[in-house]
């Protein structure tokens, strides 16, 4: 395994190892740069993933403090844990369901689409649906996205078989088993699926891709890759010219350590990534780096979310197979006189026995959570995922009231619904309620949304240097060896799982670094 | 609730016998009879934490073997002290509040009571224990008809993960039939 020296500064560190910082680092390798990624999280395997909702969330989840605030329910239900990603190599890809779409054009440019919207502070993407077209066809050949290059769909499981009866019931002509990283016949030394049912548990089989799989043997095998797990970044650091040159971090033992580089990639997921900005203040960024616009860690967005649920006479086991195993798109046009902008998506969704009574209502105890889960083997279940508005108080701050076990400030997590979110939730309730209300629902539960998975926008891509963070390559706008490789760097969260566009957006960041490297312009 | 009195105290265990209506669990157990040694808490708490459980989530034809495994994670916890004091001082306040021993009191009264301390600090130390060791286990999963792990048995794929014959089957096009390799 490549080792290079801590005072080596040709090397890129990236932070983090998932769809963003994997990627990126395996796109590096394959063009002979050397790769340093440190990753917070330890090294599991197939072999070690576990077929148990709670240990599997204990073995991957970053359960590191924070804390929230905001009028959403995250707040009340899950305080210390605003969202649910990962801390592993391959980060938030071992947990991630394999939904794979495409945003769409009118989403790229939602502030000439949706128009200026109280309160939300909305903005164009710097770059449009063709720019990225061919970096998505990349992402979905790497993925190997069913529905795209002659890979057939999977076979629908139960809860598909009710999800589709359900549409087509309330008129719904467009249901399908979708567009999934997850093998449908074996494909690039990954296998077929088994229909095991623990997607978000890291996928046993490997049939579901993730960078722990993929990206990361790939990047090792061209020896050029330094992956050192149970490295926890704290501080990003820079020279008088204002350009980054290391990084401190402390080490599996606890040891601190500087590794310094040419070129700094923070993927840390949007929580991670802007605290970690914003930790790297100095006397000649007292506000943190990159941060002159004053956005970093500003216009956090989650998607707008919920849950559906439904019990039926007869067995569903909606447990059997692929977690999100469907997708109606037909709610994701932006169609204003449905009373919301934007737009959003239904799938599927399986939630375990284990933790069902957890997500149903959360909180939540007596009859009214009880009588449902007496039906588990009748129950089906979908979600709803759309496009959340970014606005600017919803926001990563450092908490300097609390401290992590590396004695750093914890982030704070602000959330608060805009109306049009609201709206939006209460439709997709409405929907996917009809869904199931088509073909004899004997009780209909509609739930608030789980921990953020998907989490965005708060170090964003702007045309202009003082709307956003970084620029169409994710490059900051201030500090040209600095990038961010995540889904901060989304300036809108569209109304799709935001896995694939990281990935498309980490292969074009790779071709864009290794063409200023190679022109000595970074 | 018909096998709340079906339990027995001696030393510091309760035990109990699997209802015979409890046919998923009881194909499970390698016999009827159960019984849980406690560590930290009394048989008396221990029944007691039993009920509440059984209060905060209900399922009629659960065995109390089930809540059983509530008890036993509480019990466990309560070799902290402040846990311990937590859950005394809870049970405490239960018994002040039914003029007596909280268990003793009808089924409805209980209820009452235990709607008058939700939130609190005892109620959603329970709960929240609750919540994931109720759910979480063999028993349960035989009960509700949740499958567990699934990964040594090869999945779903051959055990029935598109087995629903109650409505029509998709066409092709939205659901493929299955590749062959």
């Amino acid at each position: 395994m490549k080792k290079y020296y801590n005072n080596d500064s040709s090397v890129v560190v990236i932070i983090g190892s998932g769809a963003g910082g994997g990627t990126l680092a395996n796109e590096l390798c394959q063009k002979g740069i050397g790769v340093v990624v440190l990753e917070a999280g330890k090294r599991q395997s197939t072999s070690t993933f576990i077929n148990d909702e709670w240990a599997s969330f204990e073995q991957l989840t970053w359960r590191d403090r924070r804390t929230s605030s905001g009028s959403w329910q995250i707040a009340t239900d899950f305080p210390n844990l605003p969202t649910w990603v990962c801390k592993t190599v391959g980060g938030s890809t071992t947990h991630w369901s394999g939904c794979s779409l495409r945003m769409r054009e009118h989403e790229f440019n939602a502030l000439s689409v949706y128009g200026e919207i109280d309160g939300a502070s909305l903005l164009n993407w710097p770059l449009s649906l063709g720019e990225l077209e061919d970096f998505y066809d990349r992402a979905e050949d790497k993925l190997g996205v069913t529905r795209t290059h002659g890979i057939p769909g999977l076979p629908g499981n139960n809860n598909f078989k009710v999800f589709y009866n359900g549409a087509k019931r309330v008129g719904y002509r467009d249901c399908h088993t979708g567009h999934l990283a997850i093998n449908s016949k074996p494909r690039d030394g990954r296998p077929a699926c088994q229909q095991i049912g623990f997607c978000s548990q890291g996928c046993k089989t490997g049939a579901k891709w993730s960078t722990l799989i993929t990206e990361i043997p790939a990047a090792e095998a061209t020896g050029r890759l330094d992956l050192r797990p149970e490295c926890h970044v704290s501080r990003i650091e820079h020279d008088k010219s204002g350009k980054v040159t290391g990084v401190v971090y402390f080490d599996s033992d606890g040891n601190e350590q500087r590794q310094l580089a040419r070129i700094v990639c923070v993927a840390g997921n949007a929580i991670e990534t802007p605290r970690l900005l914003l930790m790297s203040e100095s006397s000649q960024f007292p506000d943190g780096l990159a941060n002159t616009s004053g956005e970093v860690g500003r216009n956090y967005q989650r998607h707008t979310t919920g849950t559906v649920y439904a019990t039926f006479d007869d067995p569903v086991h909606m447990y059997r197979g692929a977690t999100v195993a469907g997708i109606i798109s037909a709610e994701s046009d932006h169609r204003p006189e449905r009373g919301f902008a934007a737009g959003y998506q239904l799938e599927t969704v399986s939630v375990g026995l284990p933790s069902i009574a957890s997500f149903l209502e959360p909180g939540g105890w007596g009859r009214k959570v009880t009588a449902p889960i007496d039906d588990y083997a009748n129950m089906a279940a979908l979600w709803i995922i759309g496009e959340d508005l970014p606005q600017s108080e919803n926001r990563i701050t450092l908490n300097r009231s609390e401290e992590d076990q590396w004695g750093m400030p914890v982030p704070n997590v602000h959330y608060d619904d805009h109306a049009n979110d609201v709206a939006m939730r209460n439709h997709g309730f409405r929907q996917g309620s009809a869904i199931y209300d088509a073909i004899g629902a004997r009780r209909i539960i509609q739930s608030p949304p789980f921990p953020s998975s998907h989490n965005m926008g708060t170090c964003r891509m702007s045309e202009e240097p003082w709307f956003g963070v970084v620029n169409k390559w994710g490059q900051a706008h201030d500090i040209p060896n600095l990038f961010v490789s995540d889904g901060s760097q989304f300036t809108t969260s569209a109304a799709v799982n935001p896995t694939l566009t990281i990935v498309a957006l980490a292969i074009r960041q790779a071709d864009w670094i290794a063409l200023q490297m190679g022109r000595r312009d970074i | 609730m018909t096998t709340r009195r079906s339990f027995i105290s001696k030393g510091s265990t309760i035990a109990g016998v699997l209802s015979l209506s409890s046919t998923a669990i009881i194909a499970l157990a390698p016999a009827r009879a159960w019984a849980l040694d406690l560590d930290s808490l009394t048989p008396l708490q221990g029944h007691t934490l039993l009920m509440l459980s059984r209060h905060i989530y209900p399922h009629d034809t659960l065995d109390s073997a089930v809540y059983a495994l509530v008890v036993k994670d509480l019990d466990t916890l309560a070799s902290d002290p402040k846990v311990a004091t937590l859950l005394m001082e809870g049970i405490k306040l239960l018994n002040e509040l039914a003029g007596g021993q909280w268990l003793d009191t009808s089924p409805e009264r209980q209820l009452q009571i235990v709607e008058s301390i939700a939130g609190g600090a005892f109620f959603e130390k329970v709960r929240s224990t609750a919540v994931i060791s109720l759910y979480n286990n063999e028993l349960a999963f035989a009960h509700f008809g949740y499958g567990g792990s699934s990964f040594e048995r090869g999945g779903y794929l051959n055990r029935g993960f598109d087995d629903l014959t109650w409505l029509p089957s998709p066409p092709d096009e939205a659901s493929p039939k299955r590749s062959n390799r």
